[in-house]
């Protein structure tokens, strides 16, 4: 099961139709990143130059992160703003200096288009360069767009990791083979992954982000990188502009992905294969143990995913591969081939796959596939779930640890407890 | 530019989106980009609505703007009328379309659809989401609702009972659901008859005929105050003034309603359920006395909880404010009637160095004042909207009417140390179970650093992210020179005061300009603050 990777490319989905949908789409913003990527920066602050509508998304997204003083804000844009944008940039400033002022701590400040800056084209870029002027070598400014005309949900962290390139030092002309491993993971899975990286005798490894976000590793010819996360398009082009190489893999999702995703840098490196077997073992052994608690609920049964984060592809194969799930339908906001060939390989061929949305179309066809469980996002869970159908929130999906080994009980467990919650209520 | 970490108000739309969510049968046709539709889970998770919002996004991207927005429009606006076949039509702009200057009321106008469409204009950049909401309002009410004008509603023949409209609970509204239940029952006592409650639960046809009624009550004149004025010009409708929170404030209604009416106000004064009255003249209620709070909110609940406050518990209001400028001027007035400054602010920073510096002893405010009550150790109730998942709670819990008071009463008082507990606790202070560290019976973690005992966090049972701003106990004696017998003194202080016994001592010493604290001071500061 080791070489699925390999698999023979034309399996699956791979070259099954694509449902291609234009509609009403129900789902964030690129903005909403903002609220795992700041506590993955710690040293970073995340300004978006937008309207009350971006505010109040994102403190209706936060919830109750909000209440601590957040290390994200909104500069709002008024109506006097509107009026002449010499003003806009000048109160941007005044803005700035003021937070900056107040926030002594601050290393990075991200300026974050909005859909209102993008539309009154406010230049957040020569803002940028004309802030660092003022603030370097204290304060990074960096500017990327979370906008909702441009981006879909965890679009935004790929646009502030794109953005991060440029920043990332170029390596000393002798620099040993590097991997990278690009996406924001939860610190302990970070820290996981890294371990069994090293055991495999990689040791010339970083992470992107990095965990203070004035330490970013080198990037060049030298650099091999995994993608953690299946919605990093752009921050891949970026990293192969700057001479890095990706590995194709599958994500590492459940005792497979993982072992394939582990591989794929494996194989780059050199490592040997009995080697590489033996330090995945005990962790793939540990997943396939933790998920044999959720298999009795969950083989057999028929799963929706509804696009929301990007995920919902890797996460229906694994469903499938690993606990025998049925992908009836898989939604993904808009589909990367080439980085989801591996995904789209282990999908079972009768899977539809669809991109973009249309919504009160699909729920028409959720109506009629009937499927045990639904993923979808927060506007759409209850009025499902009053229409009789299990749902699981997606944005749980995003904001839990579910990569890597010793993650994969939980994830199945994320999908299993709507179902057992379902069969244990008596009201 | 506006700073702002935190808003007290969405921006318009979702105001529009509040009434439109809480009519039955209209539609609204929001031109918007993907992510405004992080809108719809503010009513499906907070206020667990089991159906989505009755709204279409066009959903415009980045690559429409050079072209044919309005054909995306269009063609949004035939569908959702196909689809969801609603008896009229809101069309409007979001903020960013709003920048793009498509026109939603022509565009749909050109349409020549088969219902009635309702534009709403609703500027992004310079209104919010309570403005939004009574815009929307008032536009519905103007283009649905007919009646002859020519007579005063009240001389109809044909109705043999008066009849009143409710007009201002929406979808998403502070207790409106159970506010609405309150004043029927009133309303039911004295004889009237309800003609129609909206927006909540109104159809297009009710708007049509809310000329029926002999006069409106406006439930929250945040979202109804200028739907009534209209109505009181077009169709001769008296409006209520009274925002019946409170136990004086329902019976004040109640008589306004009865006079409006013309009926008898007498059976309805007298309500066995009216328990507010007898809980606070109770001897257990005594400890209220004089407690100072701070009060913060929208307007409307903001005025209503002072003058509860103040007249029905005995507290005195040290601070009075509202985040809606719209309200600005009642509450001026409130705030001078109380002696206070009012403080009109959207700036919640701006409300918790005024909540830091009154030093109350309870707080009455939104989520927000929660939060920062928390972080200062004040016990804290909230009064008013923006709303939370907590303020939709599965029993009934109106703030209006008889009932309502009863809710205050124990919402508000519970906060505090009740009264006969305080005195228990003072004499068995040094037994185990009661030393500083055990933390308050009723809460489920023992461990809470006794300075934030205090049941302010019954509200909250999650772990708080937020580091407590107070220094410990031990530096802050340091530095304010205290002498060993008057911190061996200050500690024989109930842990629950021993904070404000502190805080006063050292006020009062700094005044004087004194270099040390000595029994003495300690005891001249409390004689100094004695009330």
């Amino acid at each position: 099961m080791i070489a699925a990777a390999s698999l023979v490319a034309d399996q699956g989905c791979t070259s099954a139709p694509v449902l291609r949908e234009r509609g009403q789409r129900e789902v964030f913003c690129g903005l909403t990143g903002i609220v795992w990527l700041h506590r993955k920066m710690p040293d970073a602050f995340f300004l978006v130059v937008g309207s009350r509508t971006c505010a109040h998304l994102l403190q209706s997204a936060a919830g109750v992160m909000i209440f601590a003083e957040p290390r994200f804000a909104t500069a709002i844009i008024e109506e006097r703003d509107l009026a002449g944008l010499a003003d806009a940039n000048e109160e941007l400033d005044r803005v700035v200096r003021r937070l900056l002022a107040r926030r002594p701590e601050i290393r990075t400040l991200f300026l974050v288009g909005s859909c209102p800056s993008e539309v009154i084209k406010l230049d957040l870029a020569r803002a940028a360069q004309r802030l660092a002027g003022a603030f370097m070598p204290d304060v990074r400014i960096v500017n990327y767009s979370g906008s909702g005309i441009e981006t879909t949900f965890t679009q935004g962290e790929d646009a502030c990791l794109a953005a991060l390139v440029p920043f990332m030092p170029e390596p000393q002309l002798d620099a040993a083979p590097q991997l990278l491993i690009v996406g924001a993971l939860p610190d302990i899975v970070e820290d996981q992954l890294l371990r069994l990286i090293r055991d495999l005798g990689i040791t010339n490894v970083a992470c992107l982000p990095a965990r203070s976000s004035r330490d970013l590793p080198p990037v060049g010819a030298n650099t091999r990188f995994l993608l953690a996360q299946p919605f990093l398009g752009d921050t891949a082009l970026a990293l192969e502009d700057r001479g890095a190489v990706h590995l194709p893999a599958a994500f590492p999702f459940g005792a497979e992905g993982t072992t394939q995703w582990l591989h794929a840098a494996a194989k780059s490196f050199g490592v040997d294969e009995m080697h590489f077997r033996s330090v995945v073992a005990p962790g793939r052994e540990r997943a396939k143990r933790a998920l044999e608690h959720s298999r009795s609920r969950l083989e057999g049964k028929t799963i929706f995913f509804l696009p929301d984060s990007q995920l919902e592809l890797p996460l229906a194969r694994f469903l499938h591969v690993e606990l025998g799930m049925i992908p009836v339908e898989v939604g993904t906001p808009y589909l990367h081939r080439q980085h989801m060939a591996a995904e789209l390989a282990q999908l079972p061929a009768t899977t539809v796959i669809s991109e973009g949305q249309d919504v009160d179309k699909q729920l028409d066809r959720v109506r009629a596939a009937k499927p045990d469980i639904t993923v979808c996002g927060l506007g759409l869970a209850n009025p499902l779930e009053a229409e009789g159908f299990t749902t699981k929130w997606a944005i749980e999906l995003v904001f839990s640890p579910i990569h890597g080994f010793d993650q994969a009980g939980d994830l199945a467990e994320l999908f299993a407890r709507p179902l057992r919650r379902r069969d244990v209520l008596k009201v | 530019m506006q700073l702002s970490v935190w808003t007290y108000e969405g921006p318009p739309h979702v105001g529009a989106m509040r009434v439109a969510t809480g009519m039955t049968d209209v539609h609204y046709l929001l031109h918007a980009p993907q992510g405004d539709t992080y809108a719809d889970l503010l009513f499906t998770m907070i206020e667990r609505r089991g159906k989505r919002p009755p709204v279409t996004y066009t959903t415009f991207q980045a690559r429409d703007l050079g072209k044919d927005t309005a054909e995306l429009f269009q063609s949004a606006a035939r569908d959702a009328v196909a689809r969801f076949n609603p008896a009229a039509l809101l069309v409007g702009s979001s903020c960013t379309a709003e920048l793009i200057q498509d026109d939603p009321a022509g565009m749909a106008q050109a349409m020549k659809l088969s219902i009635p469409v309702i534009a709403l204009e609703l500027p992004s950049y310079s209104r919010k989401e309570n403005w939004g909401a009574s815009e929307t309002f008032y536009q519905i009410v103007r283009t649905l609702a007919v009646g002859d004008s020519s007579r005063p509603a009240s001389r109809q023949a044909g109705s043999p009972r008066p009849k009143a409209n409710l007009l201002g609970p929406s979808a998403l509204g502070f207790r409106h659901r159970d506010d609405i239940v309150e004043i029927g029952k009133i309303l039911a006592v004295l004889g009237i008859e309800i003609n129609v409650t909206a927006p909540m639960g109104a159809g297009a046809g009710d708007i049509a005929r809310l000329s029926d009624a002999d006069f409106n009550i406006v439930m929250y004149p945040e979202i109804a105050d200028t739907a009534a004025r209209w109505l009181e010009r077009t169709f001769k409708q008296p409006f209520t003034r009274t925002i019946p929170i409170g136990h004086g404030a329902t019976l004040d209604f109640i008589r306004e309603v009865a006079a409006l009416a013309g009926v008898d106000a007498a059976p309805a004064l007298d309500l066995a359920e009216a328990r507010m009255p007898w809980w606070s003249r109770s001897v257990d209620s005594t400890y209220l006395t004089g407690k100072r709070v701070f009060i913060f909110g929208d307007a409307t609940h903001a005025i209503a909880a002072a003058r509860v406050a103040r007249d029905e518990l005995g507290f005195v209001v040290c601070g009075l404010g509202c985040y809606n400028r719209e309200f600005a001027r009642d509450l001026r007035a409130a705030a001078a009637e109380h002696g206070v400054e009012p403080l009109i602010t959207d700036d919640h920073l701006e409300v918790e160095d005024a909540i830091a510096a009154a030093h109350p002893e309870l707080v009455l405010g939104t989520q927000m004042e929660r939060h920062i009550a928390k972080r200062l150790s004040i016990p804290c109730a909230v009064i008013s909207a923006p709303v939370h998942v907590q303020d939709f709670p599965a029993r009934h819990s109106p703030q209006m009417g008889f009932e309502g008071a009863n809710v205050l009463f124990d919402s508000w008082v519970h906060p505090l140390v009740m009264g006969l507990e305080e005195h228990l606790l003072t004499m068995f202070r040094d037994d185990f179970e009661f030393h500083d560290g055990a933390g308050a019976s009723h809460l489920a973690h023992g461990t809470v650093e006794p300075s934030r005992a205090a049941p302010a966090v019954a509200f909250e049972p999650q772990a708080d992210p937020v580091p407590n701003r107070q220094e410990a106990e031990g530096d802050v004696l340091v530095l304010a020179g205290w002498t060993s017998e008057a911190d061996i003194e200050l500690k024989k202080i109930p842990f629950f005061v021993r904070g404000k016994a502190r805080r006063n001592t050292e006020a009062y010493a700094a005044e004087l300009g004194l270099a040390s604290i000595t029994l003495d001071t300690l005891y001249e500061a409390k004689a100094h603050y004695a009330r």
